[in-house]
């Protein structure tokens, strides 16, 4: 689950040493999503796509298989509501118990509101926190940032990029690639 | 484009009203981050954030004499030991939810319409639960030790006492703003990383870049961020109903006759999100007309609002006719007595203009022509907000003031203090609030060029 922008420890050719892969640009939601589909067909695995906002499909077409965050979610809420009942547990029945007229210590009915309450608390936080983890944010430095039109990433426009570290990775017959499957513009990205 | 039978079809694109036509996704994003970059420091805004600070000014001096003098300032006194802070605090966590229905609620029954008025919904919430959280540290005498109720090992021994409301009343607000805050900052860092990508200064792509903590809009990122964001609106769902559930049993828990009754959950959650839904009125009306969002926020939007106004209105309705009928039903003299006395009593006039403002006063919006004129949806907006206010009025003070012993009874009336801090209060929102739509884009871009590309006709290209 790791970034694979991270992981890049591979050792590029030579003469792609400089190199962080090649970005493509594209001018709508469709064309990407039909180029990632090309390219993913064509073997190539360290891919990835930018765009202004969340397109359908275009995540598993790229090869994103495993959802989490549900799990880490339920992780959470569950930690928190065990949590929660533990804590009250505690203070109502060990650290200060409090005889009310013959009175249950452990009066689990009225545990049940803040119980509920750090069960969401757990559950909202682990899932917020799970994503930020996964996705390798906060970082404040990626080489796509290089590419100056990559401003419009958050505008308007589509970009693919394949990574210099994919096996198939070849400058050239890339670059031809992405031409051909429909690109309006070419980048080199550096690291 | 394949078909998404789940998604807006072109059934619903042919509906042009949740947006003018012609929108692109870069008019959006230039229109809407423009709003946040190149400053309008208008006249409009000056004055209005003047407003704000200078009720902030009276706040600060009404809470530094209330620090170093005590409570007694206010117009409290037994029987009625909460008044305008506890009002208050109701009223403003009720306000709040509006916010949490229309951003979580509505993105569960994947209604678009909420897409324009959701974000700055959501600061809403937050704004109004920062707010109301102030109340009981105001109200509580001895401030600088609120911390006692936090359970934490201390060499006193001492734990909180779970089996309390007011206790869950901590717990229900500290979560309800912990996750309104991480659902508005969440659905923001897309947009904050398209106000990066435009700002020119160092100063603000620093600042902009900082908060956006490097979004980059990859796409297996989208995918797990909208992944969270429906889990964040599903757990901030069951929030809506609970928070001002437990509020409620504050009350309820108590024997206080016109407390003790067990249609106070539904009655509070509905009477939140009836005020909540007036103050979203009241705050898109004015940011519409003055930022030139009628492109993005149409009169569909506000007819569409002024209609769950007029249905959680009539809940309320019920629950006023409910609580009277019981009060009769009930056989009980103390109950009978209660809803006699906020009729005829002292205070009958907060309950006339309570039923006036909260009753009568939405009923135009059954028409259409009320629902789409914008100065009478402002009107019954404010009414519906003031009425609200007298109504947790009516149910803290009127029903302390005479219980069971008329020896006990007493009388409440506010002095100076307590109009400062509600007024400073309000002069606080207003603060943030023009911060907020200063300084943070007001409504997603990102889910508007969505909600573009969705609603575009299927096969055509942009």
């Amino acid at each position: 689950m790791k970034d694979p922008a991270v992981g890049r420890s591979g050792t590029p050719a030579k003469d792609e040493a400089s190199l962080f892969g090649v970005m493509a640009e594209f001018d709508t939601a469709e064309r990407i999503l039909q180029a990632a589909r090309r390219v993913h067909e064509d073997g190539y695995r360290h891919v990835d796509a930018f765009t202004p906002f969340p397109v359908e499909g275009l995540a598993e077409v790229i090869g994103f298989t495993r959802e989490w965050l549900p799990s880490i979610a339920l992780m959470g809420g569950v930690l928190g509501g065990i949590g929660g009942f533990v804590m009250q547990y505690y203070a109502a029945v060990i650290g200060s118990p409090l005889n009310v007229g013959g009175r249950p210590l452990n009066s689990w009915p009225s545990f049940v509101p803040i119980t509920f309450e750090l069960t969401v608390l757990g559950a909202a936080l682990s899932a917020v926190l799970g994503m930020l983890a996964l996705n390798w944010l906060p970082r404040p430095y990626h080489p796509v940032f290089n590419v100056p039109r990559f401003a419009l990433a958050s505008r308007d426009r589509f970009f693919l990029l394949i990574r210099a570290d994919d096996p198939h990775f070849d400058r050239e017959r890339t670059w031809q690639r992405l031409l051909e499957l429909g690109a309006s513009d070419l980048f080199e990205v550096e690291p | 484009m394949r078909p998404r039978p789940d998604r807006l079809g072109p059934e619903i694109s042919a509906k042009p009203s949740v947006m003018a036509p012609g929108l692109t996704y870069a008019s959006v994003s230039d229109q809407l981050s423009s709003l946040v970059l190149e400053r309008p420091a208008s006249r409009g805004w000056m004055i209005g954030f003047g407003i704000g600070l200078v009720l902030v000014m009276v706040l600060l001096y009404a809470v530094t004499y209330l620090f170093t003098t005590g409570v007694g300032i206010w117009g409290i006194a037994m029987p009625v030991a909460w008044g305008f802070a506890i009002t208050n605090f109701v009223w403003w966590i009720g306000i709040g939810h509006a916010g949490t229905l229309i951003s979580a609620i509505l993105l569960l029954m994947r209604l678009h319409w909420r897409t324009s008025i959701a974000r700055f919904a959501e600061a809403m919430t937050v704004f109004a639960v920062a707010n109301a959280a102030l109340f009981p540290l105001l109200h509580l005498g001895r401030p600088w030790r609120f911390y006692y109720i936090l359970p934490y090992p201390n060499v006193m021994g001492l734990w909180p006492q779970f089996r309390s409301p007011l206790v869950w009343d901590f717990f229900a607000v500290m979560t309800y703003f912990t996750v309104s805050l991480i659902f508005w900052y969440t659905g923001m860092v897309p947009d904050l990383a398209t106000v990066r990508d435009r700002a020119k200064g160092r100063f603000s792509r620093i600042v902009y870049g900082f908060l956006a903590s490097g979004w980059r809009g990859s796409t297996i990122h989208w995918r797990r961020y909208e992944t969270v964001y429906w889990l964040l609106a599903l757990l901030a769902t069951p929030l809506v109903v609970s928070v001002h559930s437990i509020v409620s049993l504050d009350f309820a828990v108590a024997i206080v006759p016109g407390w003790h009754t067990t249609i106070f959950p539904p009655y509070f959650v509905a009477g939140a999100i009836f005020s909540g839904l007036a103050m979203v009125l009241v705050l898109t009306i004015p940011l519409r007309k003055y930022y030139g969002l009628d492109n993005l926020i149409t009169k569909m939007h506000l007819d569409n609002m002024a209609k769950l106004m007029l249905v959680t209105g009539l809940i309320v309705t019920y629950a006023y006719a409910q609580d009277a009928f019981m009060g009769w039903y009930s056989g009980n003299p103390f109950e009978r007595y209660e809803n006699l006395n906020r009729a005829f009593g002292p205070y009958a006039a907060v309950y006339w203009a309570t039923l006036v403002c909260n009753v009568l006063s939405p009923l135009p919006l059954w028409f259409k022509r009320v629902r789409q004129n914008i100065p009478a949806l402002m009107v019954i907006s404010i009414l519906v907000l003031v009425g609200m206010w007298l109504e947790r009025f009516m149910i803290i003070v009127v029903s302390l003031h005479r219980d069971y012993l008329p020896s006990a009874w007493g009388m409440f009336s506010p002095t100076i203090w307590d109009w400062a801090v509600l007024w400073g209060v309000i002069g606080l929102f207003i603060v943030y609030f023009f911060l907020f739509i200063r300084y943070l884009p007001m409504i997603s871009m990102a889910e508007t060029r969505r909600l573009i590309h969705d609603l575009q006709p299927t096969g055509e290209e942009r």
